[in-house]
C-alpha cells in the first residue's frame, strides 16, 4: 500500500485515496504532428526499473493531480510536487541524486529529444 | 471435580481453569475440555490423539504442533452458515457447545476407505498430477480424475451464507511491535519510554509466548513487563490479534478474533485491522522443526516444544512413555518438563556424538538414558506410536534396539519466523553452524524514505537464546540433520514427512531434483512442497535441504521459496467486512426512487446508479410493460427519471474555448440559452461520451455526460485543466446530484407542464433546444427542450430535495392524460426507432464519431480538440471501417444482440471472416417490428444489401441493411 | 446491553455553497461576504452554526441554515463581481450525519482511512466512508460527516454498522 503526501493539502494519503494517472511530463502532440510524435506522445511509455515520475491525484482527497517522483523497484518516494510543473524540479532532481548518485536527469532528456526525430 | 479426560494431569496447567468444564462434540462424540484449552487440548486430554487424515494419502493424523504453525489438527468447525473447513486445533480456543468434525476421511476417521492412497504411494509420486494429466490421456478422464474428485480438497465448503459479522478497521502507530512474547515486550516498553505511539500484536491470547512456558521464572518477568506497558498511555496491547502481512509503506494487517466461534457474543466475529505503522518491530520467534525419520508423521510424533506446551499449558500428557529425539539441547527441555509431570522418559536419542550440556546433564542426573549418535530408523504403529526402532544416526537405518513408547519429542532445531521481514522484500542470511535462515539486518524491507521500514527482535532475528533476556543457560551447537539416519534406505525415505499438510516425502523431493528440478520455486509447485494451507512453516527448510542435498549444493544456493501474505489464512469474511448485503455497494439512489420501488418498478444497474428499467403492472412481463410505456409517450404522455444524467458546470472566461477543446463540435458559438449535442472523444480519438450542452450565461456552460459518465468525464476534464492548460481560467463543479430531472415526452407533455403553472412553455417561448429558468409549480426549475425519444419532449430540473414534489405533481395532474412513468428499457428502444446512438451499445472504445454518422458534429473550423490528431490516421479516415447503418430483419426474426455478419473465406486462424455486427437490437412496439442498428463495412454505401448474422444455435438470421432512422424521419414530432 | 460507539444521526435543514475561486486573490473578499475568517488549509473556521471549511486550494465549502444560503448566494455573488470564481449552491446534493458519543472517532475509524482520533479541533478531513467519498470535521461529542446524497442509505448502513453496540475499539 503505496503512502503518498498530496503537496496541495499536505496530507500523507494511502494509495486507496489516490488514483493512479501513469506517467508524468508527457508533452502533447496535436495536430499537425508528425505520426511519430503522436505514436510516441499516445503510446509510448517508461517502464524503468528504477526511478520515474508518475501522475496521481489525491482523489478521495482536495481532487488535485499531483507529481511523484519514486523508484519502482524499491518504492522510495523521493519527493511529490505540483502538476503544474513541465519538468521535473531541480529540488527533486536533488531529492533523487542525494538517494541515487548515479541517476541522471538527462537519460530522460535524451528519451525525449530521440522521441522527437 | 470431575474428570475431563483420560490424559489430563491432576496438577498444573499454565492456562486452563479447570473449575469452568466446557462440552463439545467431535464427529459427533461428546467431549468435555477446560476453560482455557484450546481445541488440540481438549481432544489429546479426552485420548483422541488422530485428529485428521492427510490429504493425498489419507494417512492417520495427529498434532505435530502446538500453534500456528499446525499441519495436521485440522478439523470443520461449527454447522450450518457458521461451518468453517480446516481450523486448526491447536490454535483454536475451546468454546462451550462447539461442535467439530474431522477432514478428508470417508465413511468416518477410523475407517477411511481413501487411506487406500497410502498403499498405492508409489503410484502417487511429485508431479503426479502433471504427469497424468499428459498421459494416456482416456486414463485421465475416465479413471484418475472421478477419483481424485471424490478424494480430493482439504476439508469441505460451507454451503450456507455465513451469519457472522466482520468489519475493519484502520490503525495509525509510531512503532508496532509484532510479537507479545518477551523480545517484543522488552522492546515495546523501551520505545515506549522514549515517547510515541506503539502498538503491541500478540496471537494469541497470552502474552509471553514461549518465556513462561520454557522458564522457571519467565511468567514473572512476562507479568512484570505487561503491567509497566499497561500502565503507560501511549502504549496499546492487542492480544488474539495475527499480523498476518506486511506490505508496501509500512503497511500492517493484522487479524484480530473476537468473537471466534461464539455466536452467542453478538459482536463481529473478527475485525482486520489495517494499520499504518510509522516502523515495525518484528518479534515473532522462532518455529520448531521436525526431523526426517522414516513414520515421522504417526500421530503420537510430535514436536518437543509442543509435547512442553501440552504439559505445562494445558496439564495434558500427549503419552506416558515419551521418547525425546533431537539435534539440539533445548529438546532436553521436554524430557525434564515430563518428568516433572510424572511422565516417563524412557530415553532421549540424539543424533550428535557428544552431548554435555548443562540441560543434558540435567536429564541424565534424572536417570534418564541418553543415546548419543543415534537416530530412529522407524516408528511402531499405525495409528499411535508403540515403540521407536533405534538405529546409528551415521548409518543406514539397522535397528539396534526398540524402545516401547506411546509418544516422539523431536526436535530438528528451530527456524525464526521471518515471514513479515520477507513479505516486502527484507533479505535473509543463511548460517551453516546455526542451521537457519535469519533475517540480515543489512538488507531490510525499505519504505517510503528508502530507509528500514522493519527491525527484527530475539528469536525471530536468529538469536534463539534470546541472550540476556531470558538467562538460558548456554546450549551446546546444534547439529543439522536433515535425513535420519544419515544413509537412510529409498524405502526409509518412503515414510519420511517434510510437509505434512500436503504429503510431501523426502523421496518426492529427491526424485524431482533426479528429473532436473533445480530451482526451489519450481520444486516447490513440482512437489507442492510448502503449498498447502499452513504454507509449510514447519516443512519449508527441510525440504530446503534435501533439495539442497540432492543437487549437492549448499542450502543458500538453492535459495528460499518466497514468503507471501497471509502468515495464517484469512477468513474471506474479514475481507468483505461491513460490504454486504443492502451495503455490498455505495448504491446511488435518485430523490425519486422511494416512488419507482413503491410503484414495483423494475430496477437495472447503470453504474452504481438503480435505475426503473420499467414499470411492470400486475400480471404484465416485462416486455409487454416496455411496450405499453412506449405506446404511452409516442401517444399520449410519460415520464421518465433521468436525475442521474451527470451535470457539470463549466465556469470562466475561458469556459468556450475549453469546452471547444474537449468536444468535437464548436461549443463556444453557442448562444446563451441553447442547447446543443456534443460528443467527446479520448485523445486517441474513440468515442467515449455525449450529451447536451447548454450555455447558461456568457461564461457559464451546464454540460450533461451519460448516467455512467458524471465522475469520470469531471475527472477528464480537472486532469485537463489541471495538468495541460493551468493557465486557462476554468472552473468546474460536478452538480450532478443537486438536480432532480424528470423528461416529460410525448404529444401531450406541454398539454401537462402547463398545469403546473409558472413558466412559458411555448413553442415561441421554448423552442426546440431552448433552455428557460423559471418556476413550474412554485418549485424553481430549469428547462430543455430536448428529445431522446423523438417526440416533444421537455426536461426539467429542479433541486433534488423538491424532485419527488415535481414527479407526483406531474403524475397526479396528469392522470386524465394518461401519464405513463417510463424505464430506461423504454428509453432505449424510443432511442433506437429514432436511430439515435446510446454510449456503450454503439460505441465501445474502437468506434470514433465519423463510423456513426456523427460527421456533422465534428468541427472542421477548429484547428484542435481532444481526438481530432489521432484522427487523421490513416486507419480512421479509411473507408473499409465498419460504419453505422439500419438492420431490417428479412424475415421478421428479431436479430441476436452482438451476432456478427459473415463474410466470404477465413481469416488466418481458419476462422470464418466478418464484415460487420449488430450493436442494439430490440422488437419495436412502435413499428411493431423488429429493428436493430449496427456497424457493417462500408455500410452506408451498401443500402439495401442483405446479410447473413450469425445466430448460435439457430439458422442464420438475414437482414438487409437500412436507414438507421426507423421512425419519424423527418423528425417533426419533437418540434410539436 | 453494550453501548453504541456513537449515536447516528441525519442532519436536517443544512445548506452547503461551493466556491472555487484563486484564494489567494479572492479568499479574503469570500470570508468577508459571509463573514467568517478563512480558513488555512485543511482547516474550518465557523462561527455558530456557520462554517467556512477548505477544500482545496482553490474550493472551500461555506455550510451554513438553509434559510441563510439565499442571501450568502447573493452577498458572494456580488463580492465576487469581476473575480474569476464558481459560487453553486450545492444544498441538495449532499447528505450530513452526526456521529456523537465517547466511541465516535472508532466508529470513524472503522470506514476511513484517516486518523479521526487525532484530527485537529478545528480540522476537516476529505477521505472516503468505506466506498464513498466523504469529508468530516469535529463536532459537539464527536464528528459530522457529509457525503452525496445518492448514497446516503449507504452511508447511513455503514455509520450505524460501524458504531454497533459492542463493537469498541478498545483493546479486550
Amino acid at each position: 500500500m503505496l503512502t503518498l503526501t498530496c503537496p496541495y493539502c499536505g496530507i500523507s494519503a494511502e494509495e486507496t485515496e489516490l488514483q493512479a494517472g501513469g506517467e508524468a511530463h508527457l508533452k502533447r502532440f496535436g495536430p499537425g504532428s508528425s505520426d511519430t510524435e503522436f505514436e510516441a506522445y499516445m503510446f509510448a511509455r517508461k517502464n524503468p526499473k528504477g526511478v520515474h515520475f508518475e501522475r496521481w491525484r489525491h482523489a478521495y482527497g482536495c481532487g488535485k493531480w499531483f507529481l511523484t517522483a519514486r523508484d519502482t523497484a524499491t518504492l522510495q518516494v523521493f519527493g511529490t510536487y505540483s502538476a503544474q510543473t513541465p519538468q521535473p524540479t531541480p529540488e527533486i532532481i536533488a531529492a533523487i541524486q542525494a538517494a541515487r548518485p548515479d541517476w541522471h536527469p538527462d537519460g530522460d532528456a535524451v528519451n525525449l529529444q530521440s522521441s522527437k526525430g | 471435580m470431575t474428570e475431563t479426560g483420560p490424559f489430563r494431569l491432576p496438577q498444573g496447567g499454565r492456562l486452563i481453569d479447570r473449575a469452568y468444564q466446557l462440552p463439545f462434540r467431535f464427529d459427533g462424540r461428546q467431549l468435555r475440555g477446560v476453560q482455557g484449552d484450546t481445541l488440540a487440548s481438549a481432544l489429546l486430554a479426552s485420548g483422541q490423539l488422530m485428529m485428521g487424515r492427510s490429504f493425498k494419502y489419507h494417512r492417520p493424523r495427529g498434532p505435530v504442533a502446538s500453534g500456528a504453525e499446525e499441519p495436521n489438527a485440522l478439523l470443520g468447525l461449527g454447522q450450518g452458515g457458521r461451518f468453517e473447513p480446516n481450523q486448526r486445533a491447536t490454535t483454536t480456543p475451546l468454546v462451550g457447545g462447539m461442535v467439530t468434525t474431522s477432514q478428508n476421511a470417508w465413511p468416518s476417521l477410523n475407517v477411511d476407505i481413501g487411506a487406500v492412497n497410502n498403499w498405492l504411494y508409489r503410484f502417487f509420486p511429485a508431479g503426479f498430477y502433471y504427469k497424468t494429466f499428459i498421459h494416456p490421456r482416456p486414463a485421465w478422464k475416465h479413471l484418475f480424475e472421478p477419483i481424485i474428485r471424490r478424494s480430493a480438497g482439504l476439508g469441505k465448503a460451507p454451503t450456507q451464507a455465513d451469519p457472522d459479522k466482520y468489519e475493519q478497521a484502520y490503525g495509525f502507530a509510531d512503532l508496532v511491535v509484532v510479537g507479545g512474547g518477551i523480545a517484543g515486550l522488552q522492546a515495546a516498553a523501551e520505545a515506549a519510554r522514549k515517547g510515541g505511539t506503539v502498538l503491541v500484536l500478540e496471537q494469541t491470547p497470552n502474552w509471553g509466548g514461549r518465556t513462561p512456558t520454557d522458564h522457571a521464572d519467565g511468567q514473572a518477568r512476562i507479568d512484570a513487563l505487561v503491567a509497566e506497558l499497561s500502565a503507560l498511555s501511549n502504549v496499546t496491547l492487542r492480544r488474539n490479534t495475527m499480523a498476518t502481512g506486511l506490505y508496501d509503506h509500512g503497511y500492517l494487517l493484522a487479524r484480530e478474533a473476537l468473537a471466534d466461534h461464539d455466536p452467542n457474543a453478538g459482536i463481529p466475529r473478527q475485525r482486520l485491522w489495517r494499520i499504518r505503522a510509522g516502523h515495525v518491530l518484528i518479534a515473532t520467534g522462532a518455529l520448531e522443526r521436525p526431523l526426517s525419520f522414516a513414520g515421522n508423521d504417526v500421530p503420537g510424533v510430535i514436536l518437543a516444544s509442543a509435547v512442553r506446551d501440552f504439559i505445562n499449558d494445558y496439564a495434558v500428557a500427549p503419552g506416558r512413555r515419551i521418547v525425546v529425539v533431537t539435534n539440539n539441547d533445548d529438546a532436553y527441555r521436554t524430557a525434564l518438563t515430563a518428568l516433572d509431570a510424572g511422565l516417563t522418559v524412557p530415553a532421549v536419542i540424539d543424533a550428535r556424538t557428544v552431548a554435555n550440556g548443562p540441560l543434558v546433564e540435567a536429564v541424565r542426573a534424572r536417570g534418564v538414558r541418553v543415546l548419543i549418535g543415534s537416530a530412529i530408523a522407524g516408528i511402531k504403529g499405525g495409528r499411535g506410536v508403540e515403540g521407536v526402532k533405534v538405529c546409528a544416526h551415521n548409518g543406514s537405518g539397522e535397528v539396534t534396539e526398540v524402545i516401547e513408547a506411546d509418544c516422539v519429542a523431536m526436535s530438528g532445531g528451530w527456524s525464526p519466523v521471518v515471514h513479515l521481514w520477507s513479505h516486502c522484500g527484507g533479505k535473509l542470511n543463511w548460517s551453516d553452524s546455526a542451521a537457519m535462515f535469519s533475517p540480515d539486518p543489512n538488507r531490510p524491507p525499505t519504505g517510503a524514505d528508502g530507509k528500514a521500514m522493519a527491525s527484527v527482535e530475539g528469536a525471530a532475528s536468529g538469536d534463539l537464546a534470546v541472550a540476556g533476556l531470558t538467562g538460558a543457560a548456554d546450549e551446546a551447537a546444534i547439529l543439522p540433520v536433515w535425513v535420519m539416519p544419515v544413509h537412510a534406505t529409498r524405502k526409509m525415505k518412503f515414510k519420511m514427512w517434510l510437509d505434512f499438510q500436503n504429503d510431501v516425502k523426502v523421496s518426492d523431493v529427491e526424485l524431482a531434483a533426479q528429473e532436473g528440478y533445480q530451482s526451489v520455486e519450481h520444486t516447490k509447485r513440482y512437489t507442492t512442497l510448502g503449498m498447502a494451507t499452513d504454507q509449510g512453516k514447519v516443512s519449508n527448510i527441510n525440504g530446503l535441504a534435501v533439495l539442497s542435498k540432492a543437487l549437492s549444493q549448499p542450502i543458500p544456493a538453492t535459495g528460499t521459496t518466497t514468503f507471501r501474505p497471509p502468515y495464517t489464512p484469512l477468513t474471506l469474511g474479514t475481507i468483505a467486512a461491513e460490504a454486504r448485503g443492502e451495503i455490498f455497494q455505495p448504491l446511488r439512489k435518485t430523490p425519486m426512487h422511494d416512488w419507482h420501488q413503491m410503484r414495483g418498478a423494475f430496477f437495472e444497474p447503470v453504474g452504481l446508479w438503480r435505475r426503473a428499467y420499467c414499470y411492470p403492472a400486475q400480471g404484465e412481463s416485462h416486455a409487454e410493460a416496455v411496450a405499453r410505456e412506449i405506446r404511452a409517450v409516442r401517444g399520449g404522455v410519460g415520464m421518465l427519471d433521468a436525475s442521474t444524467l451527470g451535470k457539470i458546470i463549466v465556469k470562466g472566461p475561458d469556459a468556450g474555448k475549453f469546452l471547444d477543446m474537449m468536444y468535437t463540435n464548436l461549443m463556444s458559438s453557442l448562444p446563451v440559452g441553447k442547447c446543443r449535442y456534443g460528443l467527446m472523444c479520448s485523445e486517441n480519438g474513440f468515442l467515449m461520451d455525449d450529451g447536451v450542452v447548454v450555455r447558461l450565461s456568457d461564461d457559464s456552460f451546464l454540460v450533461h455526460t451519460t448516467t455512467g459518465g458524471a465522475d469520470r468525464i469531471h475527472g477528464h476534464f480537472e486532469d485537463w485543466l489541471q495538468c495541460e492548460w493551468w493557465d486557462w481560467k476554468v472552473y468546474t463543479a460536478n452538480v450532478t446530484e443537486q438536480w432532480a430531472q424528470i423528461a416529460v415526452a410525448g404529444p401531450k407533455a406541454r398539454t401537462l407542464l402547463e398545469r403546473l403553472g409558472g413558466m412559458d412553455l411555448s413553442a415561441d417561448a421554448l423552442p426546440f433546444m431552448g433552455c428557460a429558468e423559471g418556476e413550474l409549480a412554485g418549485i424553481p426549475a430549469r428547462v430543455y427542450r430536448i428529445s431522446f425519444s423523438g417526440e416533444l419532449s421537455f426536461e426539467i430540473a429542479v433541486p433534488a430535495n423538491r424532485g419527488r414534489e415535481l414527479w407526483d405533481k406531474l403524475y397526479e395532474l396528469g392522470s386524465d392524460l394518461g401519464v405513463t412513468p417510463y424505464g430506461t428499457e423504454a428509453m432505449h428502444i424510443m432511442r433506437a426507432e429514432k436511430g439515435f446512438i446510446m454510449i456503450g451499445d454503439e460505441t465501445d472504445g474502437t468506434v470514433i464519431p465519423q463510423d456513426l454518422g456523427l460527421g456533422w458534429a465534428i468541427s472542421k473550423k477548429k484547428p484542435d480538440y481532444l481526438g481530432k490528431r489521432a484522427q487523421e490516421r490513416s486507419f480512421m479516415t479509411s473507408p473499409d471501417r465498419w460504419q453505422l447503418v439500419g438492420l431490417e430483419s428479412v424475415d421478421g426474426v428479431m436479430i441476436p444482440d452482438g451476432a456478427y455478419a459473415v463474410a466470404e473465406g477465413a481469416n488466418a486462424n481458419g476462422q470464418r471472416n466478418t464484415q460487420g455486427r449488430v450493436t442494439s437490437t430490440y422488437i419495436s412496439p412502435t413499428l411493431n417490428k423488429p429493428i436493430a442498428m449496427g456497424l457493417v463495412h462500408r455500410g452506408p454505401s451498401r443500402m439495401g444489401e442483405i446479410l447473413e448474422f450469425t445466430n448460435p444455435g439457430g439458422e442464420p438470421v438475414k437482414a438487409r441493411i437500412c436507414d438507421p432512422v426507423f421512425f419519424d424521419k423527418e423528425g417533426t414530432r419533437a418540434n410539436g | 446491553m453494550a453501548e453504541a460507539l456513537a449515536k447516528i444521526s441525519q442532519v436536517q435543514g443544512l445548506g452547503m455553497i461551493q466556491i472555487r475561486a484563486n484564494l489567494l486573490r479572492s479568499g479574503e473578499v469570500i470570508a468577508r461576504a459571509v463573514d467568517l475568517v478563512l480558513p488555512a488549509p485543511m482547516l474550518t473556521t465557523r462561527q455558530g452554526e456557520r462554517m467556512l471549511g477548505w477544500m482545496s486550494p482553490d474550493e472551500l465549502i461555506l455550510i451554513a441554515p438553509q434559510p441563510q444560503i439565499a442571501g450568502l448566494l447573493a452577498a458572494l455573488e456580488e463580492a465576487l463581481e469581476g473575480h474569476h470564481a464558481l459560487v453553486v449552491d450545492v444544498s441538495d446534493m449532499r447528505v450530513v450525519f452526526d456521529i456523537q458519543g465517547a466511541r465516535a472517532d472508532q466508529a470513524l475509524a472503522k470506514l476511513c482511512p484517516a486518523d479521526a482520533a487525532n484530527l485537529p479541533e478545528a480540522g476537516l478531513r476529505r477521505t472516503r466512508a468505506a466506498q464513498a467519498a466523504c469529508g468530516f470535521w469535529r463536532h459537539g461529542q464527536g464528528f459530522r460527516l457529509m457525503g452525496f446524497r445518492s448514497v446516503a442509505d449507504y452511508l447511513r448502513g455503514i455509520l450505524e454498522g460501524a458504531a454497533a453496540p459492542g463493537t469498541h475499539l478498545d483493546p479486550r
